[in-house]
Formats: C-alpha cells, structure tokens, sequence
C-alpha cells in the first residue's frame, strides 16, 4: 500500500495541472448560478420540456448504438476482410468532422432532398429533419464511434483462448459471444455506453443543423442553453447547470454500481 | 512491422505545421487592427466596406466577428475585445449600451425588412403571408430571441396569422441555408439575404413587413483596443459611399 500511495511529483503535477483545468470552468458555473431564483427557473415548463426530451433522446440513441456498435465492433476486432483497416479509420470520422458539418452530411443524405432522404419521402412519407428521431439519428452518427472504439479495445484485449475453449467443446459462434465473449468485455460494453449517452446528452451541432430548434420536438438541453445565452445567460447557467446535475448524478450510480 | 509514425516522425510533423501556421499569417504588416462584431446580415455589406476602407486606410486591418447580433452583445457584455458593434436591432444594441460598453451614441446607418423567401425553381406553393399558416407549409423562422426572429413575430401578429414553424433558428443565415438546402418550403428572413442568397431563392414582400422594420446601429466601443481606427470606420459605414452599398444590397437608408 506505501508503494502505492507515493505518487512521484512528475505524475502528480500534470494530474493536478489536467483536474484543475477539467474542474475549473465547472467551478466557474457554481459560482455564477443565481441560487436566488434557481427554483423558479426550474418550475419553468420549458426547462423540464428540454431536459425530458434530451433523457429520452440520449438514452434511445445510446440503446440503437448497443444494438449496432457492438456487433461493428465485434467485426472489427474478431473477424478478417479485406478493408479492415480503412472501416477502423472511418468509424472515426464522426469524431474528427466538425458536429456541424456532420450535421449537413446528415441532411445531405437523410433530408427532404438527401440521397436516401428523397426517396424515403416519396415512398413512405417519411422525412427527418426537424423530428425527433432527427434528434436521435444526429446522436446516434457523433456518439456511436466512442462505443465501437471503447468495445472494440476490450476485445482486442481480452483472452481469446476462452472463446476458444468454448468453441472446442461445441459451442457454436454465436453462442460464444453470447455467453463467453459478451460477459467478458462486458466492463468495456458499459463504459462504452457511458460515454456514449454523455455524448448524445451534450450533443449541439449536429442536432441544430439537422433537427432544427423547436421547443419540445427538437430543442434539446444544448439548443435551449445555447439560445437562452442570446437573451438570458442566467437562464443560461440554469440550464447548464441541470445537464450537468442529472447527467453527473447518472454517470455516478452507475459508475457505483456496474463499473470496478 | 511498424504500425504508427515513431515519435520522432510525429515532432517533425508537428515542428512542420507550426511553421507553416506561424510562418504566413498575412495580418504581420498591419499596424492596427480594427475588431468589428456585426450582425450576420451584415455579413456581405460588411466584408465589402471593410476591403475598401483597408484600401483607404494603409496599414489598418478591419476584422469581422459575425454572428446573431443577440450572441454578439452577450459576447461583449463578457468582455470580448472589440473596436466596433454593429447589430440587427436596438434591442440587442440596448444590451450593450446597459453594460456601458458604448463610447458615444449608437446612430442608425441602414434599415431592412423582412421578406418571404422561397426557392427560386418556383416549386413552392407559397405566394403570401397567409400560406404560411398552411400546416402542409414548412416554414423556418428566427428564435424570438435573434432580431429576425422579433420582426418576424411582429409581422406575423400584424397580419394575424398563427404560423407554426418546424424551427427557430439561432440567426438569419441558419435560417435561410434551411430553404437553400430544400429542407423548408419557406422562410422569413431579412430581403438583403434574398439578395445576397443570389439566384437560388426569391423574395415576396408582404405589406405586414412594414410595421417590422429593423434598424441597424453600430456604436465604436468604449474600450476599444483601437480607438482612433474604430471612429473612422464608424464614419466610413455612415458615409454616402457606404450607404450606397447598403441600397444596392436592399437595405433602406434611416
């Protein structure tokens, strides 16, 4: 343990250094949040409007990228195909493009006169800009890479040789990712999904360019900060501060009850 | 077997671009720079005097901070640096005036008002205002918060229609690129975006815009980094040359 808790000064520095810049403009808020009116604000019917439909938007498009990234991330580090290598580079594009422009790509293919946009409206009615699910689908493209990225590493790193053991006794693929591989990375599957509703929780750019802003269809937490900023930055600070309240109350349960 | 460029490659590159970035910036030469923080739908009118008053002025840089006039007087209320501010609306022009950040009186240099914008194919089934209530209309609006959105909520209770839209933009640009990409079948912006939007879209003006005309102040900043060039570039913007960029863009004069 005395080993342990000697943290050398060349470490701890930068650790210090790194919290302190993560935590200070958080303290920055505290500071500045008129605790006065703070109860008030939050009995504003809009207020509860946005956070319901940013929870609800995040925690679908984080259940969508379970149900798609982990399988993607299963190819990717399990199976062989030529241009594996060029899919591991561009499931990281959504990270590198600005959440603005990922948002008029987004148009570009799902909107009234997108690529695939076009026909999904003549053939079925269907158009996604300024819904909902426009919200969703705008969460789902910039969070789904942070859960390939954090499954795909838990199963590079972790032991093939069960899935191994489990296949030489007669168990077919799927049920070795089912019952061995699945329970194994499963730490790396949680983590993953964290990052991946924080992500869609805080999503801005994306969703203003593809989802448009209208109070309760599109107007996320984000977009109701953001305009409440043009006017009211009290309101502002409010608003930011609820995101971080609930989001932070979330990461934390869980983080006590699922994660090491 | 070498997977990743070794650390040594990655400082080179690294060494590289900062002497690419550092090495050309073009603003070196300058002795002054004047900051303007303007309305986005200034942008246009803007950048064109800003060239023509650094020709006038050797070594004096005039450079632009676009945006929602509302965000840019927040901006300035939290201390942004700037020389200039040139908004959309008194309103948002009173933001800052309140904080002090004025040196002086704001005075009016252009007018505008709003417009129905359609796409210029002529497919929409817009013709007036009162389509716009149509429930099968998509329609873009500014946020009530930016300046086109207040003028667009003022013609719209003048004429006594009940529109709702599909969004509510954070300025008149995002309003406008949401009919120039077809995602809306009409939006109220501001006729010198029509203009300036070119070919690709066409106004219908509607008697209601009247009662919600805009006006533009611009003010030089109290503490201006630059003061000297900041008042002459206010003169320049209310000038009679200046105000015939304004009339050949739509703009009205005060």
């Amino acid at each position: 343990m005395s080993v342990r808790s000697r943290v050398p000064w060349m470490l701890a520095l930068p650790a210090a250094a790194g919290l302190a810049f993560l935590v200070l403009p958080l303290a920055g808020l505290l500071v500045r949040t008129p605790w006065s009116t703070l109860p008030a604000r939050l009995a504003e019917p809009r207020v509860l409007e946005a956070l319901r439909l940013s929870l609800g938007t995040a925690t679908l498009a984080t259940a969508v990228c379970l149900l798609l990234g982990v399988p993607l991330a299963w190819v990717l580090a399990r199976a062989e195909f030529p241009g594996r290598r060029l899919a591991r580079a561009l499931i990281t594009v959504p990270l590198v493009l600005p959440p603005v422009v990922g948002g008029v790509a987004l148009l570009l293919v799902l909107g009234r006169n997108g690529l695939i946009g076009r026909h999904l409206d003549a053939w079925f009615g269907l158009t996604f800009p300024f819904t909902t699910t426009g919200v969703v689908l705008a969460q789902i493209f910039v969070a789904l890479p942070f859960l390939v990225i954090s499954v795909e590493g838990a199963l590079r790193a972790s032991d093939p040789r069960y899935e191994e053991a489990a296949a030489t006794l007669g168990a077919s693929r799927w049920t070795v990712f089912r019952r061995v591989t699945l329970p194994l990375v499963a730490p790396g599957v949680l983590a993953g999904a964290v990052l991946c509703w924080s992500r869609a929780l805080g999503e801005f750019g994306a969703t203003i360019t593809f989802a448009g802003n209208f109070p309760g269809r599109t107007q996320t937490m984000p977009l109701a900060v953001y305009l409440a900023l043009e006017t009211d930055p009290e309101a502002a600070l409010v608003l930011s501060l609820v995101l971080l309240a609930v989001s932070l109350t979330v990461l934390v349960t869980l983080r006590d009850r699922w994660l090491p | 077997m070498r997977r990743s460029p070794g650390p040594r490659r990655l400082c080179a590159l690294f060494l590289l671009l900062s002497a690419v970035l550092t090495g050309c910036s073009p603003g070196d030469e300058a002795s002054e720079t004047v900051t303007v923080f303007a309305a986005a739908s200034l942008t246009e009118t803007f950048t064109r005097l800003g060239g023509e008053f650094e020709d006038g002025n050797p070594g004096v840089e005039v450079r632009f901070n676009f945006g929602s006039s509302a965000t840019l007087a927040q901006q300035l209320v939290q201390g942004a640096p700037a020389d200039v501010f040139a908004s959309a609306s008194q309103a948002t022009m009173r933001t800052a005036t309140d904080a002090s950040l004025a040196a002086g009186k704001p005075a009016v240099f252009a007018r505008n008002r709003l417009e129905i914008a359609v796409p210029a194919n002529g497919s929409s089934k817009v013709s007036g205002l009162a389509d716009l209530a149509d429930p099968d209309v998509k329609v873009a609006l500014c946020a009530e918060q930016v300046p086109c959105g207040a003028a667009a909520a003022e013609a719209l209770a003048a004429a006594g229609l009940d529109v709702t839209p599909v969004t509510l933009e954070q300025d008149v640009k995002a309003t406008l690129t949401k009919l120039t990409l077809g995602e809306v079948d009409a939006a109220l912006v501001y006729r010198t975006d029509i203009r300036a939007a070119g070919g690709r879209v066409r106004g219908i003006a509607f008697p209601e815009a009247g009662q919600a005309v805009n006006d533009y102040p611009i003010v030089a900043l109290e503490k201006a980094p630059s003061p000297g060039a900041a008042s002459e570039f206010v003169a320049f913007v209310l000038s009679q040359r200046a105000r015939d960029v304004f009339t050949e863009a739509g703009f009205e004069a005060p």
